[in-house]
């Protein structure tokens, strides 16, 4: 394809500031405290990008966790995420301003707005990375092949989690990726944060690109985000069957801990989506992870092996669960889990 | 109206998976199979088609056997499909991959009243780019994530999913939707169709045949992303694991929460 005419005019670290119902998403924060570590680095600054209606109070915010510029793009058009302005918006600001990297974060927003915004801009993008860093490409020297420094190197699993890439963009710019929330990890909050606020209006006129929203409708849970638990209790197929959910709820209440699930529970229709972790549903890395009667197909490791502590408890001696648990239990969960309950509340008795 | 369904042939990741010496996936010895969100793709072009009798169109890259994909396609009822191959398509990244089937899409023609569908992701790259890429290309409406559909005279209607809500959200043709496990379940291939697949004459586009790529947009060459490096994921590796009765799991694990501060 067409390079980037002068790679060397693209500067700075851009991330996304994707917000919803004008409340910012928790992924733009974490972007931006890896963006911070990224423009250390290379010696720049990083600006957030706040697209929406009526958002400019939340500017404040992207700078007390590490943003030094924020460009707003305000516009009605803007209220409710659409495909086509939103691409307008971010496109214009690549075109206007020229970031080096710009980041988004792998949202069901994200990964929409991403791949056009790619493609309009005419640069490459890299989906899902669990990891990015700062280096040379390629990455040892070659006799007779130019070693370019200081590029984006974009690391994610690919093939369901069996393998992992590691992906540059040397020619293009910007270098786009999108990064899966939970994986990178926010800064302390700055107290007293000072950022430059930049407005940019592109204009936005309708033309046959612009889809119309006739309703919304937003699923009522009372359920807490899993990515936030510190303690998870997680069930799969082993379980059983919905009635023996219980179990795994009594422990949790215990250990103040929350329930998920694996992907075979969804699908057997055992527990809502929003309970899944794995490569298709929640990317968690909590503290302590239960898992319990989950044999650990990769598509479910992927997304919880960072977790601190992984105790796995399963019948069957051979289940790769145990591959990755630091705490391997061969058993029955249907005894022991009610037992360690049990334990646990006469532990708690005793101490208050 | 004309619905076309682009689809990807790719290694059966759920199963058992193969790896080379130097940790690339060894596909030569893995099942093939239709990616899973692409029959959710072509179930909903088989649905319009039962409404509205429109012809359903199947559109693949990728080597020669990938016909035997496109053959099972007609079998489900699919009334004809292409092939787009060449050697000069290798190594193609999502950019590329999507220049490549617009400017096949494009050489089919793409009509005022016509809908493109394409599967959400791929199970070999999880990216879900291709799709939203065509559209750009194309330049045409986009609506990702589809888990509901129907057609409103000149206008399709989606639930648009989201993490917390979906949007019902109405374009108006042509444009592309990326269809989730969600919304449909995908029907089974019939002895009747299965007879004609034999017969349906599955159509090969090479590099000639593409409208408005050039040639610095095709393959390696087309791709702005290059691989620096692809491993074997390395694993954490395994703790310790322990078969004792009840009772003693039970100890074992309250002394392990304890140690580690967590109670």
């Amino acid at each position: 394809m067409s390079q980037t005419v002068n790679v060397e005019d693209y500067k700075g670290v851009f991330v996304f500031a994707q917000q919803t119902d004008n409340r910012i998403n928790g992924v733009a924060l974490e972007l931006l405290g890896k963006a911070r570590e990224l423009a250390k680095d290379l010696d720049t600054d990083v600006t957030a990008v706040l697209v929406g209606s009526d958002v400019k109070g939340l500017a404040n915010k992207l700078a007390a966790y590490g943003a030094d510029k924020i460009i707003v793009v305000d516009d009605r058009e803007l209220k409710e995420y659409k495909t086509e302005p939103y691409t307008h918006a971010l496109a214009s600001v690549i075109d206007e301003f020229k970031p080096e990297i710009v980041l988004v974060g792998a949202t069901a927003i994200g990964r929409d707005l991403g791949p056009t915004v790619s493609a309009r801009v005419k640069t490459g993008l890299t989906a899902d990375c669990t990891q990015l860093d700062i280096g040379d490409f390629p990455l040892a020297a070659l006799k007779g092949r130019e070693q370019k420094h200081n590029q984006l190197l974009m690391t994610r699993p690919a093939f369901g989690g069996n393998t992992i890439a590691t992906i540059a963009c040397p020619d293009n710019r910007p270098q786009m990726a999108t990064v899966r929330p939970g994986v990178m990890q926010k800064i302390e909050k700055i107290a007293d944060p000072k950022a430059e606020i930049i407005e940019f209006d592109p204009g936005f006129e309708k033309n046959d690109k612009y889809v119309e929203i006739l309703n919304i409708v937003k699923s009522v849970s009372d359920t807490v985000d899993i990515m936030d638990a510190k303690i998870l209790v997680s069930g799969g197929r082993g379980v059983g069957g919905p009635e023996n959910f219980h179990l795994l709820e009594e422990l949790a209440a215990a250990l103040g801990a929350e329930v998920s699930c694996s992907r075979a529970v969804v699908d057997a229709g055992w527990k809502p989506k929003d309970l899944q972790v794995g490569q298709t549903g929640k990317t968690v890395r909590p503290n302590v992870y239960f898992a319990v009667g989950i044999s650990g197909a990769i598509q479910h490791v992927a997304g919880m092996e960072e977790a601190d502590i992984i105790i796995a408890i399963n019948k069957d001696e051979t289940a790769p669960i145990f591959d990755v648990a630091d705490y391997g239990i061969v058993g029955d969960y249907s005894k022991i889990v009610p037992m360690l309950t049990e334990k646990l509340k006469i532990a708690a008795a005793a101490e208050a | 109206m004309r619905v076309y369904v682009c689809v990807k042939q790719v290694p059966d990741t759920s199963g058992k998976v193969a790896v080379n010496e130097d940790g690339t996936l060894n596909r030569a010895s893995m099942l093939t199979i239709i990616n899973p969100d692409d029959l959710s793709a072509m179930e909903a072009a088989l649905a319009l088609k039962d409404v509205t009798g429109c012809q359903v169109t199947a559109v693949t890259m990728g080597p020669p056997p990938a016909k035997k994909m496109l053959q099972e396609l007609i079998a489900m009822g699919a009334d004809d499909a292409v092939l787009i191959s060449g050697r000069e398509f290798g190594g193609s990244d999502t950019y590329a991959t999507s220049q490549i089937i617009a400017g096949a899409l494009q050489h089919l023609g793409v009509g005022a009243e016509d809908v493109i569908f394409c599967g959400r992701q791929a199970i070999d790259g999880d990216t879900a780019q291709v799709g939203p890429q065509i559209s750009e290309h194309l330049g045409i409406p986009v609506i990702s994530y589809a888990e509901e559909l129907k057609i409103e005279g000149e206008s399709v209607v989606v639930h648009r999913q989201y993490e917390d809500r979906y949007h019902v959200v109405k374009a108006k043709m042509p444009c592309l939707i990326t269809a989730l496990a969600e919304l449909n379940e995908p029907r089974y291939m019939t002895p009747g169709g299965i007879f004609d697949a034999y017969d349906a004459e599955i159509v090969t586009y090479s590099r000639a045949e593409l409208i408005d790529v050039a040639d610095e947009d095709l393959g390696l060459k087309g791709s702005p992303t290059k691989i620096a490096k692809a491993s074997d994921k390395v694993r954490k590796g395994s703790g310790e694991t322990v078969n004792l009765d009840p009772d003693a799991s039970v100890a074992y694990i309250f002394g392990k929460l304890t140690e580690k501060h967590v109670i």
